[in-house]
This record gives structure tokens, sequence and C-alpha cells, in this order.
């Protein structure tokens, strides 16, 4: 048998795993896909150099279309499109229903817990209405880049909760991409601005974006971004601008024309007619607009002053946040050394005015709003795949409780804590015999359960019947490095580790995800086995270089034929490796196992003699500086 | 929202005393138990049972330098992080999620001078519920009502000012007491001076809270710790 011979670390990787990993900013009004490359981010643009991909999705009879294309739709048949999709992620109809304004959506009255739109003759999730401009971030990149493109770091509030983000993961899923990090936008914005390599110090990122508002307050040192403390509202920003002005035009219309009633139609109208006013007004002091519709015209001026005056609750409330969030960082305003502006709705005047006077310092704007948090979503996926010394370490927006007695909520995990963070509760039956469990966690500050956001009900089965408060049942809640909620149980007298059915309140159950997986793919199966193919290759090229690792320290304890038989099975997974078969890559990565197993027994063997013998010059010094006792200072 | 029935439990770690050597996961070779990473393959190993001291390289002590925490904390997340390992397996991953999520919990008892005061507590084997008991320390029962008494009847900024100042002023001869009786070794001397710095920051919190109905409070330092 031929044996390629590589030097460890020039083995041929698997293609899949070295394909380029892009940055997301999946926003409410505008998305971006960035990609970088020696810690230059770079927005990725279409041929007419917009970088832009406005956030609409227009359903035809047979085809969708994303971005600008779906703006024009607007004005021709606006029941067919769909905007601001990301203020329903992971939202029930009830939240929807709260919403300011007049709603833009038909909403399926019917549907239980994730809201559903209806539209063009179809029913749809925000899930699959934001896949859909992912999808088309995801060909951006492959046209620009000329190569696939699999894997994405995508940016969300940081204020989104659970099922929000889940939603943001599933979409992702959805349009065949694979998420490797969901990253907090104003912690993105921190890393495109390269925060930390100025001055340390305490900064503040202020992100108004078309839907969502957060505050984040950052600790710089070298290479170190320590968030601090995080507040916002997951449903305040510039699209409430727009309500605000659409709401003055309409009244107006009403009284102008006699049409009180708004349809959904009229309400897009308005609020694209809205929208232009309000970037007009950026610039300019005054402007006039008409508003179409149902056979009328009505034409409505507006001036920056009546302008500010509409908005100034709002402003007030991103203001009165920001010191809160300062004061849970227990800090005081003037402890903040700078500010920065993100998001598109930073460019109304007013808000950089009060901005500036809340901080007491000129914010920093140098990079495009628009653009900061793809930049630093891109620079976030080279540091995953390529390797960094930037550490990101964030922190949960929204503390997890429980529901117990009366309806009032148990905290479990308080917001601000740095995650990823685990904590378990103990719980017990209350009646004899008791088997099965049933568990609320919710996600938000307040007292009761009904005043905050319910994620999920856990049904614990399977608790071995004994008498009432006997059972022990440990339950660990655990929120990952994407914000995420996991949760296990086990009872902790038999040990038995219990099943946990969860119902989430607003997410979509595995079966609708992968009924839509299939539905919206004819290659859902195809999908599915290159991702475990992926998954196979990962393991094996690890199983290859960990003997080969072993080989360079211990191959002493090998004779020849031993070590040609092991090398035999080596170059056998090698072989497999190179195929698309995932059964024949597994199953030499367990002859591998076995052939080796002797050879893990003897290097065993002799680490442990080593041990008992305390030779080891290297766990002598060891010992110093980890032992708690000994540990200098 | 994940279900993970079988995630690697905590109580796994049970038993990988530090001294023991143990096998790799990944090249099956052995490795020093107290060893974060693998010598000859460099994976990362699963965590062992230590306290939070013991996981940031500190002292077991009350007195804790905070500029050491965090470059302790910096340091062993640089190395841990779920972020250093998104391209590893899916073993590698999980095992680097505990890892973080140990330092980050140690991290947050030990920069709050409450919880480290309560888990040094623990460590002694004395444990201060967090429920609402009884106090059964009558100076202090006395002294909390007078203050809240003190608060309630507050009317006016200023009035309100003087009671922070004074409970930041306590709060900070308190934490300094109970460092003392730490060092001394007088666990029952720390634990009702713990009990005590538990109800003055209560009553800091909610006089904070009653100031902010005057509008801006004054710069003050909020004590640090």
């Amino acid at each position: 048998m031929l044996l390629d011979i590589h030097e460890p670390g020039e083995t041929p990787t698997p293609h899949e795993t070295d394909s380029t990993a892009v940055g997301i900013d999946l926003g409410t009004t505008n998305s971006l896909v960035a990609v970088s490359s020696g810690g230059k981010p770079e927005v990725l643009r279409n041929i007419h150099g917009e970088g832009l991909v406005p956030s609409i999705v227009a359903y035809d009879a047979d085809q969708v279309v994303v971005g600008y294309a779906a703006r024009k739709s607007l004005a021709d048949a606006p029941e067919l499109v769909v905007s601001s999709i990301k203020r329903l992620m992971g939202r029930g109809l009830e939240d929807v229903k709260r919403l300011a304004g007049a709603l833009p959506f038909e909403v399926d009255e019917s549907a239980e817990g994730m809201v559903r739109l209806k539209l063009a003759g179809r029913t749809l999730t925000p899930v699959e209405v934001s896949a859909e401009i992912l999808r088309t971030l995801k060909r951006r990149a492959e046209k620009s880049l000329d190569r696939e493109v699999t894997r994405a770091v995508v940016t969300v509030p940081a204020y989104f909760d659970d099922a929000a983000r889940t939603a943001t993961k599933d979409s992702a899923r959805l349009a065949g991409l694979d998420v490797l990090r969901l990253v907090n936008e104003p912690t993105a914005a921190a890393l495109a601005y390269g925060l930390d390599k100025g001055s340390e110090g305490l900064y503040a990122v202020f992100d108004l974006g078309g839907g969502t508002f957060d505050v984040s307050i950052l600790k710089m040192q070298k290479g170190v971004f320590q968030v601090l403390a995080t507040g916002g509202d997951s449903a305040l920003g510039g699209d409430d601008f727009d309500h605000a002005i659409a709401e003055r035009f309409l009244s107006e219309r009403a009284r102008d024309t006699g049409l009180d009633e708004t349809t959904p139609v009229d309400a897009k109208l308005a609020l694209e007619t809205a929208r232009s006013a309000k970037e007009h007004l950026t610039e300019n002091d005054n402007g006039s607009w008409s508003l179409g519709g149902r056979g009328t015209q009505s034409v409505h001026t507006l001036d920056t002053a009546t302008f500010d005056t509409l908005i100034t609750p709002l402003v007030d409330r991103t203001i009165e946040i920001c010191l809160s969030v300062v004061e849970d960082a227990e800090l005081n305003v003037n402890d903040i050394a700078g500010v920065v502006l993100v998001g598109g709705s930073t460019r109304v005047p007013q808000v950089r005015r009060r901005v500036a006077a809340c901080f007491g310092c000129e914010p920093l704007a140098d990079i495009d709003p628009d653009e900061v948090v793809a930049l630093g979503a891109a620079l976030q996926a080279e540091a995953l795949t390529a390797g960094s010394d930037t550490l990101l370490l964030d922190v949960t927006p929204l503390s997890l409780g429980l529901e117990t007695m009366g309806g009032v909520v148990e905290k479990v995990i308080h917001r601000n804590t740095p995650i990823p963070v685990a904590m378990a509760q103990e719980f017990t039956t209350y009646q004899d015999g008791q088997t099965a469990m049933l568990i609320h966690v919710v996600q938000g500050e307040r007292e009761m359960v009904d005043q905050n956001r319910s994620l999920a009900r856990f049904t614990l089965h399977d608790i071995p019947p004994l008498t009432a408060g006997a059972a022990r049942i440990h339950v660990n809640f655990a929120l990952d490095a994407d914000g995420i909620l996991t949760v296990s149980a086990r009872e902790q007298s038999t040990s038995i580790e219990q099943r946990v059915e969860v119902k989430p309140s607003y997410g979509l159950s595995d079966e609708d995800m992968e009924s839509m997986l299939r539905d919206s793919m004819k290659h859902a199966r195809v999908d599915m086995e290159t991702r475990m193919l992926t998954e196979s290759r990962v393991e094996a090229q690890r199983n290859v270089l960990a003997l080969r690792a072993a080989l360079d320290a211990d191959g002493d304890l090998l004779r020849a034929i031993e070590r040609r038989s092991v090398e035999n099975a080596l170059a056998g997974l090698e072989k497999a490796m190179a195929t698309p078969d995932r059964e024949l890559i597994e199953g030499w990565i367990e002859k591998l196992d076995d052939e080796t197993q002797f050879f893990a027994e003897r290097r065993m063997d002799r680490g442990i003699r080593e041990a008992l013998a305390g030779v080891s010059v290297d766990d002598l010094e060891r010992g110093v500086g980890t032992d708690a006792d000994s540990a200098a200072e | 929202m994940q279900t993970e029935a079988q995630s690697a439990e905590r109580g796994a770690k049970a038993g990988d005393e530090p001294g023991v050597v143990r096998a790799c996961w990944s090249c099956r070779g052995p490795v020093p138990a107290i060893e974060l990473f693998c010598k000859t393959c460099e994976a990362l190993q699963a965590p062992i049972a230590r306290d939070h001291f013991q996981r940031l390289d500190l002292k077991r002590a009350y007195d804790v330098d905070l500029e050491r925490l965090d470059h302790s904390y910096f340091r062993y997340q640089r190395l841990l992080h779920p972020d250093r390992f998104a391209t590893k397996s899916a073993k590698e991953r999980a095992i680097s999620l505990q890892h973080a999520t140990d330092v980050n919990e140690a991290y947050e008892v030990l920069r709050d001078p409450l919880r480290r005061a309560e888990y040094l507590l623990s460590l002694a084997g004395l444990v201060i519920n967090s429920g609402e008991q009884t106090i059964n320390d009558l100076e202090l029962l006395t002294d909390s009502m007078e203050r809240r008494e003190a608060l309630a009847e507050a009317n006016g900024a200023a009035k309100v000012d003087e009671i922070i100042a004074v409970a930041a002023s306590d709060i900070a001869s308190c934490r300094t007491d109970i460092a003392i009786a730490f060092a001394n070794q007088n666990i029952d001397a720390a634990a009702s001076l713990t009990t005590r710095l538990k109800y003055l920051q209560k009553l800091a919190a909610e006089a904070r809270s009653a100031r902010a109905r005057y509008g801006a409070a004054p710069l003050t330092a909020t004590p640090g710790s």
C-alpha cells in the first residue's frame, strides 16, 4: 500500500472546512453581508456598487424577490410585500397586536405559538421570510467570492430574547447557512471600530436600527471586549419614527378626504411615504409629500420642528434606557470615555444631539452606521475560522426565571450575567407517585409570569414514583455563547436522566422545522447528508491528528510490525476521508480505534507509572501556582 | 431553544481529583487531571472539580485584587471560550462550553463582595440561606429597622443622599471587617458580618431607587469592592 505521509498540520483538510465564513447583519430595514481577510473587513456589493439589501420580500405567484426589486413592488402590489419582518422574529400573535401603529401584515388569527402571515395565498412564518433575505445574501457572497459560502456569523440585537435568537438561527439553517456564532450588534460595532486598540476604557454603543434599540456598555482592554451591561427595547426603532409620521399623515388625510378607515395597504403606502419624509428631513428643514390610494390624493407638509416633536417621546425612551444601563453597570455617565453610534436611525439629528448631551461627548460615527455591524460580524467570522487573539465576552440581556406558586417568577439567571452561564435548580414532587412535572421558563425582569416573555414549557417525564417531596429533580438551565437556552434534568436519588419535552412558546417545533426544510429546498436531504459528512470528516481529521501526535510522543512503545499496522489503519482512514462516503469514513474511524486500543493502553500505563514515580519535573513545577494554598501572594 | 437530556452534566466531574492521571478523550494517552490541554494532541480536556479560587489561580482569601482577578479571568477565557473552538469537533466545543461556564461562574462569584463572602462561608461548611430567613441578631434587626424608618421619612433629595452616604461608608467598613474575620479564621464573626453586609446592601439599593424619584443623583462614586 502506498502511503501518503504528511507533516501534522499539513494534512489535506476536507474542502468544506476551509470555505469562507461571512458576516451578516440581518437588519429590520436593511441587511448586508461582509467578509474579512487579514483583519480587513469589506462589505460585499452588487454590480451597481450597492451594499445594502433592503429587508423586503415580495411574494409573486411563482417567484420570490428580495431587496430593491421587492421595494419597487410596494407601489404596484403592496399586498404581496413583507417588510420589517425582524420585528416579528420569535413573537406570538398577542405580541404582534401590541406593536404600535396599524399593522402592515395580515396574520393568521388561528395559529398558535409563532405568528404566521397570510400573504399571496400562502401562510408564512417570520423564519421563512427571513430565510429569503439570508438566501439573497448568501448568493451575493458566493457570486462575489466565486466560491460556496456555508458558514456565517449573524448579528442580532443585544436585547433579543431566546425565542428571537432561536428564530434567527433557524432562518439561517433554512437558508443553508451554518451559524458559527450569533454576535450582539453593539458588540460587533465595537469590534469594527477596534475600540480595544485605542486607550483602555469604558465605551457606550448606542444602536438605533429600523426596529430595535440596543445600548451596551463595554470595558475595553487590548484585545478584550468585555460587555458590562446591556439594555434596550426590541420593538423601538426608526420604524416607530415612520409610524409617528404616517399616523399624522393618515389622520390629516382622514380630516381632508373623509377616508377614516386604514387598510393594511394604506398603512404600507403611508409608511413608505413617511420613511422618505424622515430621510428628507435629516438634511432639509421641511418638505411636502402626497399620499395616494383608493381614488384620493392628499398633500402633507412637515418641518423639522414638527418632526422633532413627533419623535421626542421615542428619543426620550432611548435616553432613559441609556441611563438605566449605565446604572446597571454601576457607573456614572461621566465614567464613559466615548460613545459609538450605530444604525441608520442615528442619522436623525435629534438623536445625535440627545446622545451627545447624555454622555457629554461628541459621538463617534466615522464608520457608516449602516455598515459597521456587518463589518464587525465579518471580523468575528474571520477570527472564529482563522484564529485570533480578540476576546468577546458578552452578557445575557434579560433575566431567566421560573414560574412558582401564584404566578410569581423566581429568577435563576440574572440579567447582565456573562455568557455562557449555567444554573442548577432543584425541584421536588408535591404528590405521592407523581411521575411528571411541568416547568415554565420565562425571560424578563418583572415580578409576575404574565408580565414577562414566556419562553417554553418543559415537561419532565419518567420521574420515579416516590412519596411526595422524596424525588429530587436537578434541573440545569444553561445559556450558551449565543444566548440560547438549553435545559437538562436528572433525578438525584436514582440518577435517572429525565426526558425533557419542550413546548417553545413562540418557536417552531422540530416537526415544523423539518417540514419547512423539506418544502423550501428540494435538496434538503442532500443538504443534511452534506452536513453529516462534514461532521464525520472533522471527526476523522481529529482522530488522524491525535494519533500522529501520539505516535510522535510515544512511538517507541510500538514494535516495527505494530507500527506498520497502525500506519496502515491511518492511511485507510485518510483515504476514506477523501471519499464522500460517510459510512466508509465512520467504519475506518472505528477500525482505527480498535487497531490502536493496545497502544493507548501502553501509553496510559507509562503515564501512570511516571506519575507514581513522581519523576516528572513538569509536574513539580506545575504543582506551584495551581495549588490554592501554595500560590504566591 | 434546545434540549439536551443527556447533555454533559456538571456532576460528571466528581472523582476527577487533581494529581490523578486520566486518559485523553482524543488521543487516549495519559494527561495529568489538572492539565487543561493534552500535551500530546492538544485537545482540551473536560473540567475537573475545582473551587472558584483554584479555577482562576487565586489564593483562597476574602481580599481579592480585582485587577488580578480580571487578568486571570481574561487569560482563562482566552484559552477556553467557545469562540476558540468554533471550528473544532462537537465534543471539543461542548467541553469548551463547560469550561467557559465554570470560569464565568467563578468570576461572577469572586468579583462580588457579598457573593464572595457567602462562597467562602460555604467552603467553610456554613450555608447562608438566600431566602428571607429571620435574623436573630437583635442589634442588626434594630439597626436595619431604624434605617428603613429614616428612609421612609426622608423628605427631599438631600436627606436621601445622606442616608446613601452613610450606608456606603458602613458597607466599606463592613467589608474590611469581613476580610479581617476571614483572615483570622473567625468564621462565626464572618458569618454575622456577611448577614450585616447583605442588609446594608439591600438598604443602599432601596435608598438609590428612592433617590431616583428626585431626578439625577449627584456624582458620587459607587462603592467599589
